[in-house]
């Protein structure tokens, strides 16, 4: 190699490196200096990440939305889930979304890494009512004492049952809402069949891992300390609460025979497992009740809350939030349009066209929830009884899942966090750990996680 | 003249050298950069000198990885080479018909990696999965290839298999350049079709085989997308298997998921020497196995 060429060479190595070396991120964030008023004519452009919103909900409110805007503001939206890479990037370059759509759990991590702003200005200025959201999940967008979202859909779980199931083994529906483990357990072992060494039907799905923290509350244990900092993985309840539920499947002949027979199941479709019988009761997320109404309207099924040990009510509840990011050029226009999308007004009249279209279909509107309790509220008037018992009875005990839940507060290292006693449980579950051993060393990694993220935090 | 044709000879290389320089080598050198750095991807990088190496050493996880992707590449590659050469034996012994299976053989490879992790999670169903279902029919009871740590990784290496199309059409067009006198010169001296494959055929494509070999191991290594679509990426549920962490599903979860970009910039360097090191020591051992034709010895 010539000298001329190590030269070039080096000279070509150096400046990358020095490229490398003084590209550079974003300082921490700090409140936009806009002045938030509601009287205020808005301009300018309004980008909007992470939102779908495809569906008369999302659209309705959409229109409200860039009604409040006026026609000052030109509306644009980057369509899909958010991709936190796309949009953390976004925001270390200079060029983020006036406003992005998160889920509530990312809220934490955003904003103690200073890529959302506190909106205490633009809640104040703009005069949102903080007040109509629900605890829980103002709980999850409020992080070191700062609200950074806005609350918006809401999701909680309720028990889903095989009514007829249950009665041909002379059980109710108290027997599976959780209400008492032992009567669980035995439901479980009536219910559950198997042909051949293979499983037939499924008694009980305790739905683990995503259900451990469900479990752990109904059993008075919360996976994390209220002001975030200080995981509780290896409490005694909550390691009580993961052998109760990996113990249901064990009674079935282990969660691998479970996994995959729920896998082959059409979950989506008409050959679902309530309607097909092979699946005796699970809690789950709120929404199925619609897919089932949808695809299966005459599956013989039966709802309650999911209950605790004291036998009240108890749902996990997350959902998604706004929020604005650091840099935001148009901060004016992403508070209202936080606002207008979240209003209760807003929420009616997107139900509303919901109802409108549910009855051409000829099926039941089944309610909405959301994160403000009282659109909540105005909308459970827009639900009407519709002839059929067990879907009313889908829609009252949604209702008042939705009024007793509990959530996990906001923390800068919410996705290490979750991978802790997601793997832990998936140890168990794949028989590679005990309970107590799984849990003490998610709370190890938890709790190694959770410092080193406060850490950063309060060097800021 | 000669300095006008380097001009034009640059000129039309330079889109490449260009991409080159962008694209690879400065991402190449800035992940060396943020290695030793601690790196949110909104926060200034902060120096950290050699922390993350040394937190790297202490992570279990990380032995774990490493561990898994290691049994894989040891299970994988050897599978993948004898399958896609009994293949490329199979399409050179079927003569004319050969362009069809060509093809056949080759469609799997256009899949969509996700689309091949979805499928190996129906294909291995430990109760309604084909595989099961063929061995239940022969009388052996399948096991939880989805769940079991112990079958987890010898299903992703079946699956693996589903891609070889690839390798077979090297394989087969080394095949077709093996001169004819050979195998004529080995009849005549009495060799049948197992001496001739192992001492003609075998030898004569060892450039071809020693490429796939290379190439399959790092591709290996790299393993990412089907693993995890199967295991840590589908859908709504949260269920994974340790038994399918490999190194690169851990460094995507630091970098994307953890935002740990400094950390996940040291492993890329970790997996990177490996690689390297193994290629050595392949480049290394072929050469005693290892035959190209007019090569002086």
């Amino acid at each position: 190699m010539t000298l001329r060429r190590i030269t070039s060479l080096t000279a070509v190595t150096l400046s990358v490196a020095l490229a490398a070396a003084c590209a550079k991120g974003t300082s921490s964030a700090e409140e936009p200096k806009s002045s938030y008023n509601p009287q205020a004519t808005l301009s300018g452009n309004l980008s909007i990440m992470g939102f779908g919103g495809d569906d008369e909900i999302g659209q309705v409110r959409l229109a409200e939305a860039k009604k409040a805007l006026g026609s000052g503001v030109k509306v644009s939206q980057v369509k899909g889930d958010l991709d936190i890479q796309q949009f953390l990037s976004a925001v270390a370059s200079g060029q983020p979304p006036e406003i992005v759509y998160a889920n509530r759990d990312q809220i934490g991590t955003f904003a103690s890494r200073g890529a959302i702003v506190p909106l205490t200005s633009c809640i104040k200025g703009e005069g949102i009512d903080t007040s109509a959201f629900r605890k829980p999940a103002l709980d999850q967008v409020t992080f070191a004492g700062d609200v950074y979202g806005i609350p918006e859909f809401n999701v909680v779980q309720i028990t889903q049952a095989n009514s007829d199931l249950l009665s041909k083994a002379g059980l109710t529906i108290d027997d599976v809402n959780g209400s008492s483990w032992d009567a669980v357990t035995a439901a479980n072992k009536k219910l559950a069949k198997t042909n051949g060494g293979k499983l037939s039907v499924i008694g009980f799905d305790s739905k683990l891992p995503e259900f451990l923290p469900l479990w752990a509350k109904a059993n008075g244990a919360d996976l994390l300390s209220a002001d975030g900092k200080k995981a509780q993985l290896n409490d005694p309840k909550v390691v009580e609460a993961l052998q109760f539920a990996v113990g249901i499947y064990d009674a079935q002949g282990g969660f691998s025979k479970v996994k995959a027979f729920r896998d082959s199941a059409d979950f989506f479709g008409k050959g679902n497992q309530f309607a097909t019988g092979v699946l005796g009761a699970m809690p789950m997320e709120q929404w199925y009740v619609n897919v089932l109404n949808d695809v299966s309207p005459d599956a013989p099924m039966g709802f309650d809350t999911v209950r605790g040990k004291d036998g009240k009510p108890i749902a996990f509840a997350s959902g998604s939030a706004w929020a604005i990011p650091k840099g935001s050029k148009n901060a004016q226009a992403a508070c209202r349009f936080a606002k207008a999308m979240t209003q209760t007004e807003s929420w009616v009249k997107a139900a509303q066209e919901r109802v409108n279209l549910r009855q051409k279909e000829n099926k039941v509107f089944t309610g909405l929830l959301t994160g403000n309790a009282k659109a909540d509220e105005e909308v459970r008037k827009l639900v009407k009884p519709s002839g059929d018992a067990k879907w009313d009875s889908a829609v009252e005990k949604t209702y008042a899942a939705n009024d007793a839940t509990f959530s996990l507060p906001a923390n800068p290292a919410d996705a290490e966090f979750k991978t802790a006693w997601q793997d832990a449980v998936n140890r168990v579950l794949n028989g590679q750990q005990k309970p107590q051993e799984a849990l003490d060393q998610a709370q190890k990694e938890a709790q190694k996680a959770l410092d080193a993220a406060w850490a950063e935090w309060d060097k800021k | 003249m000669r300095r006008g044709e380097t001009r034009a000879a640059w000129l039309f290389i330079s889109p490449w050298v260009i991409g080159f320089l962008v694209f690879t080598a400065y991402p190449v050198f800035y992940t060396a950069y943020l290695s030793l750095t601690d790196y949110d991807v909104i926060n200034d990088p902060s120096f950290v000198g050699l922390e993350n190496f040394r937190t790297l050493l202490e992570d279990p996880k990380v032995a774990l990885a490493l561990r898994n992707t290691a049994v894989f590449v040891l299970l994988s590659v050897p599978a993948q080479l004898l399958v896609s050469l009994f293949l490329a034996l199979l399409l050179n012994w079927a003569g004319r018909a050969s362009g069809f299976f060509r093809t056949a053989f080759f469609l799997p490879k256009m899949t969509p990696p996700v689309a091949v992790g979805i499928l190996l999670l129906l294909l291995f169903n430990g109760q309604s999965g084909l595989i099961n279902r063929v061995l239940s029919s022969v009388g052996i009871e399948g096991p939880a290839w989805t769940t079991d740590p112990t079958w987890v990784k010898p299903g992703l290496v079946m699956m693996s298999l589903w891609t070889v199309g690839g390798s077979v059409v090297i394989l087969l067009a080394a095949l077709r350049s093996v001169p004819q006198e050979l195998y004529d010169a080995a009849r005549v001296d009495g060799a049948g079709w197992w001496r001739q494959t192992w001492n003609v055929t075998v030898p004569m494509i060892s450039g071809a085989l020693f490429f796939v070999f290379i190439v399959d191991t790092i591709h290996a290594f790299q393993s990412f997308t089907e693993a995890y679509t199967a295991y840590f990426g589908s859908g709504n549920t949260t269920y994974s298997n340790d038994a399918a962490l490999f190194y690169a599903i851990y460094l995507f979860q630091q970098a994307f998921q953890f935002l740990h970009m400094g950390y996940a910039s040291a492993l890329a360097w970790v997996l990177f020497v490996v690689i390297m090191l193994v290629t050595l020591v392949q480049f290394r051992v072929s050469k005693r196995f290892v035959f190209y034709e007019g090569e002086q010895r």
